[in-house]
């Protein structure tokens, strides 16, 4: 019997674990996978070490800083900013066609950029700006509020607007097309105003904290141990019945398996509510370089581009979307005299599930090779062409999502509706991570600590 | 305790929850909202630590006590006056 059972060991249920174990609960955080991580995750092939998603963590205030979502994570964990080690972005831009905005961890520099690309905004920027930063993330009367309608009210010149929301909606936007202005104003701060940053170990020593933590506290974590269903008996969930058949009882449950996912295990035949199954899902592909990509003049940590004026934020008709995408390198952070053996060069690109899920295996190997080519072709317009450098090269697609956290059609941010109290219809029930509210590595780790507080930790 | 090591329990739970905050400082009377940066979470984890370190349970309703030092070494010297310091 335990007091508390997680589903998931991505970010979202090794804080909630962390939390819940800290504050003597026996918990027990059930895992499908083999591995730990969800969404972010790790692994090794032909002797390298990869990340799954790692671009960079956002909200990377100063050391010190004591207010926003790092500052309450560390906090909330009992973790030092040490452990983390992480090490500041060196400068990212969005680029599109004639215009390249650059962005630092300092704030300034952007709205240096911002004068100099559109001098006759800068004022409407800083409107932009006082109300970003008025805006409450704690505050429940989350603003439903089209971003795209207040933004458009207050900036007259539309190219920009598509350069804020290109960054901001590839790194959290579950919705297509538009973002909710709350969930701008969280990207906005998060990416411009707090900053990038990445551990020089990778998202591995992220994830070993957490689970060192969690098991130092004396929380159960259990590898290949997939829930297929929730027992409910009169409206309360009594325990999880795992996919080999054990039983397991908890006086409650905290789901970071997604909404409609967790709907589905309850074994309470109530029709799963209706909401729509997130679209948004990416390709990525990985370049293993025999330089440092610094050595062929790409100094730029994030590059996110656009080909054309207009940025499309929505499921692809193509297998992927090759006008956009987002170029990262993680030898470009400073890791204060130390360097990464190796030159990486990663591409995100929108991608549709259905295509990837639908192929069959020959050519689903077929079709890797072809779109890392399109994909990669894609992305040397906006940064030095490094193809004659590639050593190794690997790619993950909507299908490898799908199978590392069980996520419906792939979707990195899951529902464009989110279910911000953490509530399901029944009173023991709980979901965090991704369909909560908050995403990306950060946001899902906050999300994990605030839902164990809330529903798990309180009475 | 005494309401004196109650106090010195408090400051060293501040301690843990809020390494980075200078606690020498601390003036009784003034709400810690107003001279540290606490959060909600933060007083969650105040509660939650005196119900770790000594058993003692808070209902939701009462976590407008903890709102300074004075106060909380107040609201928690009936509940704590039983018990040893360790
Ligand atoms: C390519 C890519 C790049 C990214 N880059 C970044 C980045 O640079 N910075 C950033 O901040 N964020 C990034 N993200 C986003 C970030 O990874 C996610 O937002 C975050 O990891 C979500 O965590 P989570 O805990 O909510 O969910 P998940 O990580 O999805 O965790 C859910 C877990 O639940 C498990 N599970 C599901 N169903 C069951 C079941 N029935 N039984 C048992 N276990 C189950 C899954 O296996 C999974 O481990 C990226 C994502 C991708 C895909």
């Amino acid at each position: 019997m335990y007091d508390t059972i997680i589903i998931g060991a991505g970010m979202s249920g090794l804080a909630a674990g962390i939390r819940l174990a800290y504050f003597e609960q026996r918990v027990c955080i059930l895992e499908r996978h083999t591995t730990i991580g969800g969404l972010n995750s790790f692994y090794r092939m032909r002797g390298r070490d990869y990340d799954v998603g790692l671009h960079a963590l956002t909200n990377i205030t100063p050391r010190g800083t004591k207010r926003g979502p790092l500052a309450r994570l560390l906090k909330q964990l009992r973790l030092t900013r040490d452990e983390l080690q992480i090490a500041p972005q060196l400068g990212s831009e969005v680029v599109f066609p004639g215009v390249r905005l650059r962005f630092s961890n300092d704030f300034e520099l952007l709205r240096a950029e911002i004068a100099r690309e559109f001098p006759q905004q800068i004022d409407n920027f800083e409107r932009v700006v006082s109300e970003i930063v008025e805006y409450d993330d704690l505050d429940e009367s989350h603003q439903a509020v089209s971003a795209r309608q207040k933004l458009g009210e207050i900036i007259s010149e539309p190219l920009l607007i598509e350069m804020f929301f290109c960054p901001l909606m590839f790194y959290g936007s579950a919705r297509e097309h538009d973002m909710d202005w709350g969930q701008f104003s969280i990207m906005f701060r998060s990416i411009f105003m707090e900053g990038l940053g990445r551990p020089y170990a990778g998202v591995r020593l992220i994830l070993k904290h957490l689970v060192r933590k969690f098991r130092g506290l004396g929380g159960e974590l259990k590898l290949r141990s997939g829930v297929e269903r929730l027992a409910v008996e009169g409206g309360r969930v009594c325990g999880v019945v795992l996919d080999s058949g054990e039983e397991l009882r908890a006086d409650r449950v905290l789901s970071s398996a997604g909404w409609l996912e967790t709907m589905r295990m309850c074994d309470d035949g109530q029709p799963v509510s209706h909401r729509g199954a997130g679209q948004l899902s990416f390709c990525e592909t990985i370049a293993t370089l025999d330089v440092q990509p610094e050595k062929i003049g790409h100094r730029s940590t994030i590059t996110f581009f656009n080909d054309s004026k207009k940025f499309s934020w929505k499921k692809p008709d193509e297998p992927c979307d090759v006008h956009s995408g987002v170029i990262c390198s993680p030898n470009n952070f400073d890791y204060g005299g130390q360097r990464l053996e190796e030159g990486t060069m990663r591409i995100t690109a929108l991608a549709n599930f259905d295509y990837w899920n639908d192929l069959s295996e020959y050519d689903y190997e077929m079709e890797k090779l072809r779109w890392y080519d399109r994909i990669t072709d894609s992305g040397v317009r906006f940064v030095p062409d490094y193809r004659h450098r590639v050593i190794d090269t690997d790619m993950f697609t909507p299908a490898t999502v799908v199978r590392f956290t069980g996520h419906e059609g792939g979707a990195i941010y899951g529902t464009p509706e989110k279910q911000f109290d953490g509530r399901t219809h029944l009173d023991n029930l709980f979901v965090c991570g991704t369909d909560q509210g908050f995403v990306g590595i950060v946001g899902s780790i906050v999300s994990g600590i605030s839902m164990a507080n809330r529903h798990c930790l309180k009475g | 305790m005494t309401e004196g090591d109650i106090r010195e329990e408090i400051l060293d739970i501040l301690e843990s929850i809020a390494p980075d905050e200078d606690l020498t400082q601390i003036d009784d009377g003034v709400n810690f909202r107003d001279q540290l940066e606490l959060d909600s979470m933060d007083f969650l984890d105040i509660v939650m630590e005196l119900r770790k370190r000594h058993r003692i349970q808070i209902p939701e309703d009462d976590y407008v006590q903890l709102a300074s030092m004075k106060s909380t070494v107040t609201f928690l010297e009936p509940l704590m006056k039983d018990i040893e310091r360790v």
